[in-house]
């Protein structure tokens, strides 16, 4: 389709970028070469993944911009290609790494070379995982995102980094062994590793079980669903700012991606059996965690918390496997990962001043921050999922796709809407609102022209995909159809007919 | 020209938005933050708060007097700003006039697209500017109020350092106020209903230094989020009904759903009457009905103009809009009638009941609002749709200016709002005293006036339903009428006649600005003459001609020709309710001023649960706020910090600790990590084969 091999270009570009910086001295030159480099590297890799946009073909369900190479001696292949499912989230990554890479531009002083590597080896194994079309590729990926991303809270992370790494790499090891025995038994049963041709191979459904289940222990523990969330808190407490803002916004994103490529088309069966355990931990995650945000005194901990309820909303409308459901899930996802990764960013613009997170310390901001005071009430109302910010249309998809399938779910998850409204607010009002009686906030200064730069295309992303959601949902629209399509076909006559009732 | 109606807000809101971000900007300058001085990675926990706190003293100390909001000085550009968003408002509702002419009376109804909204798969949505009668009356309604109030406010908010933010917020509220009412899909409108309800959290809570705001606002939007929770299902049951969004789909498809169930939860329920009771919950909420009610007196934290426009004269009647608009599917609900009767005619009689007893002149105004609104829904409930939609037309005048003429007094007193304070204002304040009689005899249905038409027309319509529910609303509004009479003229007798108790507040007290008077003239004018000359549209044989298919007619027009035939004696009820509230009040506030006291003091349990609104605030801290925190601290501690965690990694940790150390005791070498390691294998190995072999 393409002359020149674009995926491979916006995955590797960053490596290249990384490689480049590892060249430079480690002076006061090097330095700022190195922040120059990185920022350079990621917007031109943003440039490139615009060409994708601009070129893909949004009525095919096709993979497009397709490269293959036969690797490792010719079982396994290097495969790539997107589609309507895997582009949006490839821009997301390729949008919001500039933006890291500034919120990081005077926060991090120790090792800035090392630290610009992991990220930009970061966005290559992100990128990667969202186009690998090959199982084993695409595993490489998927695990090796969590390398970078446990160096950068182990290295440059807050005082108890080892405690928050310790445990986020307790958790994603035990997935990532089940996922891989899991790929390993598909290779045995299909023959092949290729995900094109697995999307059209039906395992038996022993098979799919359990092999569903070990991608779900993957999936579950990197979105995060219920009970497997207690890395996310601590994580992000201990991440800096960037580090945050990239773990909410698309590591978190590549469990939901993994259901939709792998879980739903290649198990069908097993998907349509154990929808109700989805649904009931998706419930607990949106009513539970909402809770237990309402009770959080750390800024960071209270907005973690707000996005596993978030993504119990992406679970929940992806396994429902109706149009708006699915494109629900999706757009969930994008929209979380521009209102997460701003409010993040947010949090990150008063600990530069203040270098504390606890929701205490604070308190009418708005009579010297006024302009910080509105970034932060778009991204409240968005996180709130105020109709015309994006957050409404995940929301509203997901549930309304759902309704369809379970009233009893979509009844309780409506209650997070209310729940997130109570945490949302009462963040805000204790951060920014009130008078001004702190005398360490008497100095403090509102957002400088860099963090405007940061938060600006943020603001008007959230609203222009609040207000015309058919920018994304148009990119999926073809291959959502498909796949529930295939999904209904594989489950057979009588699940469709009783979704058709 | 409808674009300009509903977008000139929009452009104003805006305009005064930015005007007011520049001026903060100005004000406060941004500046980045300095790099960290040291490795922060390497600090502990402690060191964090230590290093924020020495600064503390010394910026104490820079900067010794804090700038209290209140005494800020006036935003820059602040004039520019009023006179954007007025004048755009004004063009506005110039507009909608023409537009209520063309579409009511000539019949041109217009249907405006704009762009795609979410439209995915079956599910199609789009923005779609609907104007048919229904919608030109709300148009007018909202508009009129709105740029007056605008005009208002410029007086009214004269020594506020934060105009601009205050017009922009105004705007963005009409803005989103007329989203709502010229919605042509149930998606639209919930952008309406939650865009309004944005605008009254971000007003309610204006004054961001006063806790009591904050809270008032907070509450405000949750009680509402509560009432959408409801409507959300209603969106998600219509669709999941009819496949569609639309009003004029979901519409035809309605008559073919009469009678049918659909399973909803565990249980098999009638289609229309679940999805009417759903999506009114929404109006509940918003529209403050009993039960989701304890939000609006509490909004009168805000600037009293914002009281006048959203929670009076336009807002809160947007859930009487919305079942008017959907008044084709709630007549096919018997039973969804019936609980709209029954809410509003509870409301009508609860709210008045408390109003009796408050002090707070603009909470007496709220609870009346409530009260009045539980009259519309009764209207609605009836079948009386046209009635009720006049009530709120009429409403709107008459408790708007009721509004604003407390606010006159309140900006005379000095921001002191408790009648007890006031008394024999009327020789300073004689305007207002004049205009805010005329809005009382308005409110309380004296004879020709606005009031007098809406009011009676409905308490009529219930009278002339033939259902139990139709009676007890009769009952309830009459009632509430008496008590209405009553506790409008205990405000003005305790507010204007008598003498003065406040003596200082009483000398200073003096007539407010031009800008703020001719509002009220106007809106003392519409308090008159709003009635009678729309009587024929909405309560006659003219308005099946005036609304055409915007609205439901059918059992209506029924109701107006057995209303016409009511005998003499019961359509004199009313007004004989009205004077004997009337009486009363004035033997209680004018001849025997001993007597409330001393009633109050012999019914004390009864004036105690009046005085604390039925202690429905109590009942519900005690029934969700508090277990709701509970629960937040006991899945956060109990469930993610013992259970998940100290079974999951905690607990893995330590056993791998435990282990090692037992190893090291025991000193028997690596023997037990080979058999560990060997079992695992051969555990997986088995199950490998296990699964391998099943297929």
């Amino acid at each position: 389709m393409t002359s020149w091999p674009i995926l491979s270009v916006v995955t590797f570009l960053p490596l290249a970028g990384a490689l480049f910086i590892a060249l430079l001295p480690e002076d006061e030159a090097g330095i700022r070469n190195a922040r120059w480099t990185a920022l350079w590297t990621t917007f031109i890799t943003f440039i490139i993944s615009l060409i994708l946009v601009w070129r893909f073909d949004p009525t095919s369900a096709d993979f497009q911009f397709v490269e293959k190479q036969p690797w490792l001696g010719g079982a396994i292949s290097y495969a790539m290609g997107v589609d309507g499912i895997s582009l949006p989230f490839v821009v997301l990554t390729t949008a919001l790494m500039p933006i890291s890479i500034l919120a990081s531009w005077t926060a991090i002083q120790l090792r800035v070379r090392d630290y610009m590597i992991a990220f930009l080896v970061l966005e290559t194994l992100m990128v990667g995982t969202f186009c690998a079309l090959d199982l084993v590729l695409f595993y490489l990926f998927f695990e090796g995102g969590l390398i970078p991303m446990f160096l950068i809270i182990g290295v440059w992370g807050g005082p108890r980094r080892v405690y928050a790494s310790f445990k986020f790499f307790l958790y994603t090891l035990l997935g990532s062994v089940l996922m891989l025995l899991a790929i390993m038994a598909m290779y045995w049963e299909a023959g092949t590793t290729d995900i094109a041709s697995l999307l059209h191979h039906s395992f038996p459904l022993s098979l799919q079980k359990w092999a569903w289940f070990a991608f779900l222990a993957s999936f579950a523990v990197k979105l995060p669903m219920w009970p497997v969330h207690t890395w996310l808190p601590d994580a992000h407490v201990e991440a800096p700012t960037a580090g945050s803002v990239i773990l909410a916004a698309i590591l978190l994103k590549m469990g939901g991606y993994g259901f939709l490529r792998f879980s739903l088309p290649m198990f069908p069966d097993a998907s349509a059996q154990l929808a109700p355990l989805i649904y009931v931990l998706s419930v607990v995650a949106i009513v539970y965690t909402s809770l237990v945000a309402l009770m959080q005194e750390d800024m960071k901990k209270l907005i973690a918390y707000s996005s596993v309820a978030h993504m119990g909303f992406v679970t929940m409308g992806i396994f429902a496997v109706t149009a708006q459901g699915v494109a629900g899930g999706i757009f969930q996802m994008v929209s979380h990962g521009i209102v997460s990764a701003a409010l993040f960013l947010c949090v990150g613009i008063v600990y530069d001043r203040m270098h504390t997170r606890e929701i205490a310390a604070y308190g009418g901001l708005v009579n010297r921050m006024p302009l910080y005071a509105f970034v932060f009430m778009v991204f409240t109302l968005a996180n709130v999922g105020l109709p015309g910010t994006s957050g409404f249309v995940g929301e509203f998809l997901s549930l309304i796709g759902t309704f369809r399938v379970n009233t009893w779910v979509a009844t309780l998850a409506t209650l997070g809407t209310i729940l997130s409204a109570a945490y949302a607010l009462w963040l805000y009002r204790k951060i920014i609102f009130g008078k001004l009686e702190k005398p360490s906030l008497f100095n403090i200064k509102d957002i400088g022209l860099r963090e405007i730069a940061i938060m600006a295309p943020l603001v008007i992303l959230t609203i222009v995909f609040g207000v015309y959601p058919k920018l994304v949902l148009d990119i999926s629209s073809a291959s959502v159809a498909q796949l529930i399509d295939n999904y209904q076909h594989a489950v057979g006559a009588v699940h469709a007919a009783a979704l058709a009732r | 020209m409808y674009e300009a109606i509903v977008l000139l807000p929009l452009l104003g809101a805006v305009v005064a938005g930015i005007i007011a971000l520049v001026g903060a900007r100005n004000r406060f300058p941004g500046e980045e933050p300095p790099p960290p001085l040291d490795d922060h990675a390497a600090a502990p926990a402690g060191e964090d708060h230590a290093r924020a706190t020495p600064e503390a003293p010394h910026a104490a100390f820079a900067n010794t007097h804090v700038e209290e909001p209140e005494h800020a000085p006036p935003a820059a550009g602040s004039l520019l700003a009023e006179l954007t968003t007025s004048t755009f408002l004004v063009i506005s509702c110039v507009l909608s006039w023409f537009a209520l002419f063309d579409v009511g009376l000539a019949g041109r109804e217009a249907r405006v697209p704009l762009f795609s909204f979410i439209t995915f798969g079956d599910l199609h949505s789009e923005w779609l500017l609907r104007i048919d009668a229904l919608t030109a009356v709300m148009l007018v309604v909202v508009t009129t109020i709105s740029s007056l109030v605008h005009i208002y406010s410029i007086g009214y908010m004269e020594e506020d350092p934060y105009k601009p933010r205050f017009f922009s917020y105004l705007s963005f509220f009409t803005f989103a106020m007329l989203m709502l009412a010229t919605a042509d899909n149930l998606v639209q409108l919930f952008f309406g209903w939650e865009g309004v309800g944005l605008a009254s959290y971000l007003l309610i809570g204006f004054w961001y230094h006063r806790p009591e705001a904050n809270a008032a606002a907070i509450k405000a939007f949750l009680v509402n989020r509560v009432g959408d929770f409801g409507f959300s299902l209603g969106i998600f049951a219509v669709f999941y009904l009819t496949r569609a969004v639309d009003f004029d789909t979901i519409f035809a498809q309605a008559p073919a759903l009469a009678g049918k169930s659909f399973h909803f939860l565990s249980w098999n329920v009638d289609a229309l009457t679940a999805v009417c009771l759903l999506l009114f919950m929404g109006a509940m909420g918003k529209s403050a009905q009993f039960l989701l009610h304890t939000w609006l007196p509490d909004a009168m934290e805000g600037p009293t103009p914002v009281s006048a426009l959203i929670h009076a004269a336009t807002m809160v009647t947007a859930g009487v809009f919305m079942v008017a608009r959907l008044s084709p599917l709630f007549s096919l609900s018997p039973n969804a009638s019936g609980f709209v009767t029954f809410i509003g005619a509870t409301t009508a009689i609860f709210a008045a009941s408390v109003a009796l007893v408050q002090n707070d002149i603009k909470r007496i105004i709220a609870y009346s609002t409530c009260s009045q609104l539980g009259y519309m829904f009764v209207a609605m409930g009836v079948g009386a749709y046209s009635v009720g939609m006049f009530h709120l037309f009429t409403h709107a005048f008459f408790k708007a200016l009721l509004f604003l003429c407390s606010g006159s007094v309140i900006i005379a007193m000095h921001h002191e709002q408790d009648t007890r304070k006031m008394g024999g204002l009327w020789r300073k304040l004689p305007f207002t005293y004049a205009t805010m009689v005329i809005g009382t005899l308005a409110l309380t249905g004296f004879p020709l006036t606005a009031g007098y038409f809406s009011k009676d027309a409905i308490i009529e319509s219930a009278l002339v339903s033939n259902s139990a529910m139709a009676s007890y609303g009769f009952v309830m509004t009459l009632g509430a009428a008496a008590m209405t009479a009553f506790y409008s003229w205990r405000l003005i007798f305790k507010t204007f006649h008598g003498e003065p108790h406040d003596r200082a507040h009483y000398e200073a007290a003096h007539e407010t600005s031009k800008t703020m008077l001719v509002p009220l003239a106007l809106l003392a004018v519409g308090s008159i003459a709003a009635g009678y000359p729309a009587l024929a549209l909405f309560t006659g044989h003219g308005a099946d001609e005036f609304f055409r298919q915007s609205l439901t007619l059918g059992p209506a027009e029924k109701l107006f020709e057995s209303a016409e035939n009511l005998p003499l004696i019961l359509s004199l009820l009313p007004t004989v309710m009205m004077i004997g509230g009337f009486l009363v009040a004035y033997q209680f506030y004018i001849r025997r001023p001993d007597i409330p006291a001393a009633l109050a003091r012999d019914q004390n349990l009864l004036y105690k649960f009046l005085l604390n609104k039925w202690y429905f605030d109590e009942i519900y801290d005690f029934l969700f706020v508090r277990p709701a925190m509970w629960l937040g601290r006991l899945f956060w501690k109990g469930g993610d910090g013992f259970v998940i965690d100290g079974f999951g990694p905690d607990g893995v940790s330590a056993r791998v600790l435990d282990v090692t150390r037992n190893v090291i005791r025991l000193q028997t070498g690596y023997l037990y990590h080979y058999a560990f390691a060997m079992l695992i294998g051969v555990a997986a190995a088995i199950t490998w084969f296990m699964f391998a072999g099943t297929h």
